[in-house]
């Protein structure tokens, strides 16, 4: 198996699953996407490489324009009008150049997604069972008899009250969070090896999505799943991800596990962005970092690392150094302990020399103390 | 839904009513005088107030009214004396120029004027509705302009040009056709169909052109939404995720304007009729406008008007059972 | 349309009890807000949905009431209802001393000198048409600010907000998200106003923007001493800007008190399950978390529970929530109120 020297991620992650002598579960390298537009390409994903191992979690994280969405409907072959090129292997088979119908039977069927809005994503004239069922019907050449019997059992694992009546409901009869819950008993009633959730919580209100996000974790231990999280909240990736990859203008910017990823990242940008999230478990005192700056257009990107403009370490360094990030994009290369980052100025290990609002330098009165000692299990319910 | 029902139906004899009463108002505060029109050229003053009085023309507007709503539920006499008519349920007055009660005069062309407006509809939506999606499922490409600049084309040509071009083209210079004469489908069915073909394209080519546009547009619409993204994402084939989740959506807009249209066009399709010489429902309304035939044109306005609010009735009934959202 | 009598004095006595507290610059009382079921096609009207339900607080100059609740808590209708947006269907809203529920436009353009608002969407809040210049000036002239004098100051406004002169000619659709935020802010400000009432303001935008915006509005609390009632459905940023917060659910305000104590000890059930369910961007922290997943859904603001509304939700419903709605009483000797028969604290 050749790998290049920037998917080392990758090579990195497959080393045990490759001692089994199996290719990963999914497997994206150099993915790119542009949108042609009449003011030229708009390179919305440019040069990602990731992999997903069944029973993992990859957490893709990254503001609005940086391509995590993108990147998952091109893995799915669900772009129409884009230029894609890359590789993407599902359990070792390249789908790019697949047909659209050989893609349409893999779909569903290997590779499922769900996605952020459950209401609109939900055709509003058919039942719910029945929506449920006709992929299952594609897939399995069931008779409708037991696709719908198939909609009833997947409903009630997903827990919702009274599966046999509800299916024969339309989406508008349900709350978001219980769209949302059928949105993933669709998806999973075909039985797929790896779930894609687009921003599954985002329209759902935070005690309604620590309900999905739980009932998405249970089933990913039942079924030994691989999820790839797609989201914008870093709070929902430290709650599920194994691995975390974080893009930035449609590019990587750094892909480590979880715990090195919020410990102490990388990339400057993953710091700055961990210091500008206000979190419950922090000093309110002390105000906010900020990025300066908005993101860069990703119409005709400069030649240099695309944080550059609004990197602190950019603007710290001396003249040469500072050229370069403005002039040499940075590759995603491997640092310490199984972290990848496409930076010229990595942020060292340990205390970068910002000041910390980790929980352990926090003041009293953070969190909520638990009543219970015990750490909560998967399953609370 | 039953209790709705009730409601929509009280609601239509409602708006019946009133459009009753507007229109006859109307024709009251018209100076023409239908009296003196039935009392024809050699007319004495005493004449005409003898017909004035047998017509119920002397009556005040209220009971003229209530005489005529009596008729239409009822049947009423005509006139008084020798010259009485008997005038039977449901009575819309009598027309003094074809010496027929209105009644039986649209019933005599209600038939024809329905043969032209279903034939055409069904070439219409055929037309437009296959053109309309097409070109939405290209959408952007060469094709989808072409199809598009000709619906535009097509829009703008005005009915009575593209029937005298047909005429022209079809029956003088190919001769392919005879010139129509209108044939009842009971009698010869083929017949019928052969002189209606060109009337049934006249007017479907305008509204093909519209409904192309209106289907592109809600089409492009309905194909664009998140759930289409979900089917695919399912696995649906390509061809089940336009039919089964693109169409049903789609084409419930086009639904509405198709009720108010087949609706409208029942009650005649005055230039095409006109033109093709079709004796249908429009062709008598004409004819009664030229001659002042009052309560031909009265009765027309109310026919016209009962289709559309009927038509708006049914496309409200098939609107709950497309969209489950829609609730009565 | 009977408020709840224990209501009212729980509100009123935790001014009294607090000595630190001064003449609160706005007041809601016993706020409550009807709308009428949404008329079905058949005419048929659905049931009224009591939207905010029997809410009052005060706000002190100078200090930050949060106000956060999950969707269709009526945290919003509350916010638009103190500055008139919204007609109350009850209760009553006093600003400085002034009763202003139900007095007429031309009395009330004193007082929205002093209040102003800044909603979530900052791009379709700002009129597309306006040029800057005009956004800002406008509500000054409008107070009778001459207009030469207006200009001048909506240069200083742009500069007070992080922007610039050179943004006065561009028109809303030129600037991102996080510029137009400024701008919505700049607006606010132009009236000198003493609370601004800010819906959602940095919801709509990313992380790394939504920093900046936070920063702004405490930097210019500090320097204009102004008071906000700052409405948010993120615990996280409500944390961090305010002073006390007040937590909504179904309509009413299950919990109020200092923002330290209603983090650190919850009082409410519902708070508590609130807090756990905010991800901590810690995988330390997240695994170790304890989680408190309420069951079911949201019930319909149409047709709330009887008793407590939370109480089919509530992990220690007694017979007693199913039947009897507990009023907001101070919990644990003050200043926290809650309305649970069974408070946490205390």
């Amino acid at each position: 198996m050749s790998t290049a020297p920037t998917t080392a991620a990758a090579a990195a992650g497959d080393r045990a699953a490759d001692r089994a002598g199996e290719p990963p579960l999914l497997r994206v390298r150099d993915l790119r996407v542009a949108f042609p537009t009449a003011a030229g390409p708009v390179r919305a994903v440019d040069g990602i490489d990731f992999t997903v191992r069944a029973g993992r979690t990859l957490g893709i994280v990254g503001e609005s324009g940086s391509g995590k969405s993108v990147t998952s409907l091109a893995v799915l072959g669900l772009l129409r009008g884009a230029e894609v090129s890359g590789s993407v292997e599902l359990a070792g088979r390249e789908l790019r150049g697949l047909p659209d119908r050989e893609l349409a039977k893999l779909r569903g069927r290997r590779m499922a997604m769900i996605f952020q809005d459950p209401m609109s994503s939900l055709h509003p004239f058919y039942t719910v069972g029945e929506q449920i069922a006709e992929a299952y019907r594609v897939h399995f050449g069931a008779g409708r008899r037991a696709a719908r019997r198939r909609a009833v059992e997947m409903l009630g694992e997903v827990g919702i009250p009274e599966p046999a009546r509800r299916a024969a409901d339309h989406p508008h009869r349900f709350s978001g969070g219980m769209r949302q819950r059928v949105m993933i008993a669709m998806a999973l009633a075909c039985e797929p090896d790896l779930l894609i959730a687009d921003e599954p919580t985002t329209a759902l209100d935070v005690t309604v999505q620590a309900q999905i996000l739980e009932l998405i974790a249970r089933i990913q231990a039942e079924r030994g799943l691989g999820v790839v999280m797609i989201t914008h909240d870093l709070g929902v990736v430290a709650r599920v991800a194994h691995e975390v990859l974080v893009m930035y203008a449609g590019r990587p910017a750094e892909q480590a596990p979880v715990d090195e990823l919020f410990a102490d990242p990388a990339h400057p940008y993953t710091r700055g962005l961990l210091d500008s999230l206000p979190r419950l478990d922090d000093d309110p005192g002390v105000p906010l970092h900020t990025i300066p700056g908005s993101p860069p257009s990703l119409l005709a990107p400069g030649p240099g690392c695309a944080f550059a403009p609004r990197c602190f370490r950019a603007a710290e360094a001396s003249g040469d150094v500072r050229a370069r990030c403005e002039g040499t994009r940075p590759d995603l290369v491997p640092l310490r302990a199984g972290r990848l980052a496409s930076c010229h100025l990595p942020l060292a290990d340990g205390p970068s020399g910002r000041p910390s609002r980790r929980p352990s330098d926090r003041p009293a009165g953070g969190l909520p103390d638990p009543q219970d000692p015990t750490p909560a299990p998967e399953g609370t319910r | 839904m039953i209790l709705y029902l009730a409601r929509r139906l009280v609601g239509v004899a409602g708006v019946m009513l009133a459009i009753c009463l507007v229109t006859f108002t109307i024709f009251y505060l018209l100076p023409a005088d239908p009296a003196a029109a039935a009392c024809g050229k050699t007319c004495t003053p005493e004449r005409l107030a003898e017909v004035r009085h047998s017509m119920g023309l002397d009556e005040p507007l209220w009971r003229q009214f209530t005489d005529y709503l009596t008729g239409i539920f009822a049947g009423r006499e005509l006139g008084e004396g020798p010259h009485a008519l008997q005038c039977g349920f449901p009575c819309f007055g009598y027309s003094y120029e074809y010496s027929l009660p209105v009644w039986d005069l649209l019933t005599d062309r209600l038939p024809v004027s329905a043969s032209l407006a279903f034939g055409a509809a069904l070439m219409w939506l055929v037309l437009g509705l296959g053109t309309g999606i097409a070109a939405a499922l290209r959408k952007g490409t060469r094709t989808d302009r072409t199809l598009m600049v000709g619906a535009v084309a097509a829009a703008s040509l005005p009915v009575y040009f593209t029937a005298v071009m047909l005429i022209h083209g079809v029956v003088r210079v190919a001769g392919v056709l005879p010139y129509p004469e209108y044939a009842a489908l009971t009698d010869d069915p083929l017949d019928w169909a052969a002189n209606l073909l060109l009337p049934w394209t006249a007017l479907a080519l305008l509204y093909a052109a519209m409904y192309a546009r209106q289907s592109r547009s809600s089409m492009i619409e309905a194909m664009a939404q998140p759930y289409i993204r979900t089917a695919r994402a399912k696995g649906m084939p390509e061809r089940a995720v336009v039919v089964k989740h693109g169409l049903r959506s789609g084409m419930t807009p086009v639904l509405t304007i198709f009720g108010m249209d087949l609706g409208g066009l029942l009650a005649g399709a005055v230039i095409t009729e006109s033109i093709f010489g079709i004796p249908g429902v429009g062709r008598l309304f004409f004819d009664a406008l030229q001659r002042s035939d009052q309560p031909v044109i009265l009765g027309v306005t109310l026919l016209a008007a009962f289709f559309i609010v009927a038509a708006n009735l049914v496309v409200d009934i098939l609107y709950a059972v497309v969209d489950p959202r829609v609730r009565y | 349309m009977t408020p709840i009598p224990e209501a009212a004095p729980a509100a009123l006595t935790k001014d009294a009890g607090d000595p630190a507290a001064g003449a609160p610059l706005l007041s809601a009382r016993n706020l409550v807000k009807t709308f009428p079921g949404r008329r079905t096609r058949t005419g048929r009207a659905a049931p009224a949905v009591r939207a905010v339900d029997d809410v009052s607080f005060d706000l002190r100059p100078g200090e930050t009431l949060g106000l956060v609740g999950e969707s269709g808590c009526g945290k919003s209708t509350t916010g638009r209802m103190l500055v008139r947006l919204l007609e109350p269907t009850g209760g009553s809203v006093t600003f400085d001393g002034t009763d202003i529920t139900h007095i007429g436009q031309r009395a009330l353009r004193p007082v929205r000198r002093h209040v102003q608002m800044v909603f979530q969407d900052p791009v379709s809040s700002l009129n597309p048409r306006h040029r800057v210049i005009r956004t800002l000036t406008d509500p000054m002239t409008v107070q009778g600010t001459d207009p030469r004098e207006a200009r001048a100051r909506a240069a200083e406004l742009l500069e007070q907000v992080g922007l610039g002169a050179e943004h006065l000619r561009r028109y809303p659709h030129q600037f991102s998200g996080g510029q137009a935020q400024r701008v919505a802010i700049a607006r606010a400000l132009a009236t000198r106003p003493r609370l601004i009432v800010a819906d959602e303001p940095v919801s709509a935008l990313d992380v790394s923007i939504q920093a900046q915006i936070v920063n702004l509005m405490e930097r210019l609390r500090r320097e204009l001493g102004l008071a906000y009632l700052f409405i948010a459905h993120d615990l996280s940023v409500v944390k961090r800007v305010c002073d006390r917060v007040a937590v909504m659910y179904l309509g009413r305000i299950v919990e109020l008190g200092p923002r330290d104590e209603v983090y650190a000890r919850p009082a409410h059930p519902y708070t508590r399950a609130l807090l756990s369910a905010v991800p901590v961007p810690d995988p330390a922290v997240e695994r170790t978390r304890e989680r408190i997943v309420l069951k079911g859904d949201l019930p319909s603001p149409a047709a709330p529970p009887g008793g407590c509304t939370f109480h089919p939700r509530c992990p220690k419903a007694q017979d007693v929530c199913r039947t009897e709605r507990p009023a907001l009483l101070t919990v644990g000797g003050g200043p926290r109120e809650a309305a649970c028969h069974f408070p946490e604290a205390g």
